[in-house]
């Protein structure tokens, strides 16, 4: 048992540490320090930047040109990256359709998809749910009707998030419906520029322009674009949302937040004292630094566990529920600390403190963080009968 | 980071686990609570002769020469069958003693770790609620030696023990002593806890003490800290047990025709659990490891995380499982109330919700903003 990174991980941590502050423009440092919400196209000028290191796709191995970094370097990569409040890379290439290709593809699919996804010139979404198919995901109802040479794709996909940027999307469409839902579903790439593909943005509840919805009306989709077998892409769905889960169950974003809370608590004052200096609030924000810190060691525990090589332990389980509610609970202080300036809604520079101008809408948007990669309540179904054995 | 356990350190888990298993059935806890000590002495002594007694002691004073990680292994075991044996709270004393005393108080510990002789810890003070700092109990110098008076309260099985370390402040300083059971002008009052345990009051009258002559306050909080993480190893055991008696429950009762834990309600309740109990078992990890650090600094974050997380969280697995079995939950039969109030009382002593929030929100590294 020891607890501590070893001297050759604390030093791979300096390095993460001194190529952020010496790799980052000086428009993307204001916004992490403000915590303004990041354009699409700061995003990828960020992923370019951490690519020339190697890290932008550290999970990738070497042959397709990734940087194959252990699991635990890897872990502090990503700590390093949430706590300096970089922007967060578009997963869906990278993390979700990546790592499917990868495992699933054909060698032919391999050398068209990854080198684009890697180095981030191509940008990827993800449609996957859809009006009626939510939570419920295998009732999908998008078709592909094959033709022979091709698929025709009709359907809707919604919460495509950034689709409007997106050269290419994974969907999940039914190619068979005769038998259980779960079956008769496969994965295609399709490319955006396809005729008979539209892309209405949506504004999310932070203001910002995430969320799509995506139509597509007799899209021609050529055959070789099935990534793993015909009707099997429930399989490739399971694995990916698996993934999803370890992804963003990291508490590092909440550490940022928080610190970002005493920030703001520091500069409000209230007689002689700051916010920072009253002893309810401190035990309030205490309480919410402390469970945070619980959380860190269960995720500590199931990254050991995986850089062991060994299976999850079941404290993997919990920490996407954990830490999101912990960022909603955040968020939730880091506003009522404010007062009234969290009234502000997108002002110009200098109505507010350059810290408070944007919590307002991260607290709006968070609220999707219980919701997004399988719901809490979806995450609580399958734990009771996976982990607890609850009858059905 | 290396999460595994050496081969001894499984070894140790195992024998302690299948020990309480065969030794303490929960019935034996139950009767227990009606004991005149409220243990049995008989089996302290074979978990004595176990080695359990001995294991974060130097080997120079008759210890295994382990670390707090060791008795928290064992300490998941007892709090899995409510063991009532006053293991956490002997090695407490026992290490004020090794930490504080001279060469010949050490003679105390080969005793101690042999399970013949029992020692108490007594800080607590009427009025005083959680401070570790003495109260009203002050020492004096008288001849050569020095007398205490003042009162102690809540002392750990009292009346089993042979003498105590008792805090007092000297000279403006706090101080640990070594009290006789039998020295005069010392009273004891015995007194049941809610667990079913027993506990005294001392009252002591100008008696004669012996000066650890190494004690300190910081030694009175590493030992503290080192009850904290106990309490929470303690927790590990007991919440996990508590999770399994409910899912079992729900997997058996039956209404409306079903399983109850085919509710989807019950079934996120008790996955609301049982997130509690791994946040608790992670969080114990970190405490039992950096309890031996005798630099406060350096264990307080783990220490007070563990133990508000024991406090959040066990408070909500036991209270929930009692909910979850309905109205045979509030009674006396039952055994989910048993695990309730030892659950009060871990989240009560060495430290509760409000005292360890309160100390990690004062520390100097709380306030530091970037």
């Amino acid at each position: 048992m020891d607890l501590r990174f070893t001297p050759e991980e604390e030093a791979f941590r300096e390095e993460v540490r001194a190529y952020i502050d010496e790799a980052m423009p000086p428009h993307i440092k204001a916004k992490a320090e403000s915590g303004a919400p990041f354009t699409n196209a700061e995003m990828m000028e960020w992923h370019r930047i951490l690519h020339k290191k190697g890290w932008a796709a550290p999970h990738f191995p070497k042959s397709v040109g990734g940087s194959e970094l252990d699991p635990t370097r890897r872990f502090i990569l990503a700590e390093e990256l949430a706590l300096a409040g970089a922007p967060q890379l578009s997963p869906f290439g990278l993390n979700m359709v990546g790592p499917l290709i990868l495992r699933f593809g054909t060698d032919e699919q391999k050398k068209r998809f990854l080198p684009g996804i890697i180095d981030g010139t191509v940008a990827w979404c993800q449609g996957y749910s859809e009006p009626n198919a939510g939570s419920d995901l295998a009732s999908l109802r998008t078709t592909a009707e094959d033709q022979g040479d091709h698929f025709l794709v009709n359907g809707q996909k919604t919460w495509t998030t950034y689709g409007q940027y997106a050269d290419w999307i994974f969907c999940l469409v039914r190619t068979d419906a005769s038998g259980k839902k779960q079956q008769g579903i496969s994965f295609l790439l399709i490319d955006m520029k396809t005729p008979g593909i539209t892309v209405e943005p949506m504004l999310t509840l932070g203001g910002t322009p995430a969320f799509c919805e995506t139509f597509f009306e007799n899209v021609k989709v050529p055959k070789e674009n099935l990534l793993g077998p015909l009707h099997g892409g429930w399989d490739l769905a399971k694995a990916l949302l698996g993934h999803e889960r370890t992804l963003i169950g990291s508490i590092a974003p909440v550490l940022r937040s928080i610190q970002h809370l005493k920030r703001i608590a520091a500069t409000k004052r209230e007689g002689d004292a700051t916010l920072l200096d009253d002893p309810a609030l401190r035990d309030r924000i205490a309480s919410l630094e402390l469970r945070a810190k619980a959380h860190q060691m269960a995720n500590y525990k199931a990254l050991a566990d995986q850089a062991a090589g060994k299976h999850p332990g079941p404290e993997s389980s919990i920490l996407k529920i954990v830490a999101s509610t912990l960022q909603q609970q955040v968020d939730e202080l880091t506003m009522e600390i404010m007062g009234p300036e969290s009234l502000t809604w997108f002002n110009p520079d200098g109505a507010v403190p350059p810290l408070e101008a944007y919590v307002g809408s991260r607290f709006c948007y968070d609220r999707a963080v219980t919701i997004y990669g399988g719901s809490n309540e979806i995450q609580k179904n399958i734990i009771a009968k996976a982990i607890l054995n609850l009858p059905s | 980071m290396d999460f595994e356990l050496n081969e001894d350190q499984k070894l140790l888990a195992r024998t302690a686990a299948d020990f309480v298993a065969k030794e303490s059935p929960l019935e034996r806890a139950r009767k227990l609570r009606d004991d005149e000590l409220g243990f049995d002495l008989a089996l302290y002594r074979k978990m004595a002769e176990l080695g359990w007694l001995s294991l974060p002691f130097a080997e120079d004073v008759g210890g295994f020469g382990g670390g707090f990680l060791e008795v928290a292994l064992v300490l998941e075991s007892v709090g899995r069958q409510l063991v009532p044996e006053p293991l956490l709270e002997n090695i407490l004393a026992g290490l004020a003693v090794a930490e504080g005393g001279s060469a010949e108080q050490k003679a105390l510990l080969e005793p101690l770790i042999a399970g013949e002789k029992l020692l108490s810890l007594a800080y607590l003070e009427p009025n005083g609620r959680q401070r570790r700092a003495p109260y009203e109990t002050r020492a004096t110098k008288k001849g050569a030696g020095y007398v205490v008076s003042g009162t102690k309260t809540w002392v750990s099985h009292a009346n089993a023990s042979d003498a105590f370390v008792v805090s007092a402040e000297l000279e403006g300083e706090t101080r640990l002593f070594l009290v006789a059971k039998d020295a005069a002008g010392l009273s004891l009052e015995t007194l049941k806890t809610i667990d079913g345990r027993r506990a005294g009051k001392l009252t002591l009258d100008a008696v004669e003490a012996e000066l650890l002559p190494g004690s300190s306050q910081a030694l009175l909080d590493h030992v503290l800290d080192r009850g904290a993480a106990g309490a929470v190893a303690e927790g590990v055991g007991l919440t996990q047990r508590v999770l399994e008696i409910t899912t079992e429950y729900l997997n058996t009762r039956e209404q409306f025709g079903v399983k109850i834990g085919s509710f989807q309600v019950l079934q996120h309740r008790a996955v609301d659990m049982f997130v509690e109990t791994q946040l608790i078992r992670a969080a114990s990890i970190a405490s039992s490891v950096l309890a031996d650090d005798p630099d406060p600094a350096a264990r307080l974050e783990a220490i007070s995380a563990a133990k508000v997380q024991l406090s959040v969280g066990g408070k909500y697995v036991t209270q929930q499982s009692i909910q979850l079995h309905g109205g045979i939950g509030c009674t006396d039969e039952h055994d989910i109330g048993l695990f309730f109030k030892r659950m009060h009382a871990l989240n009560t002593l060495y430290g509760d919700e409000a005292f360890h929030l309160r100390r990690f929100s004062a520390s100097p590294s709380f306030a530091k903003v970037g």
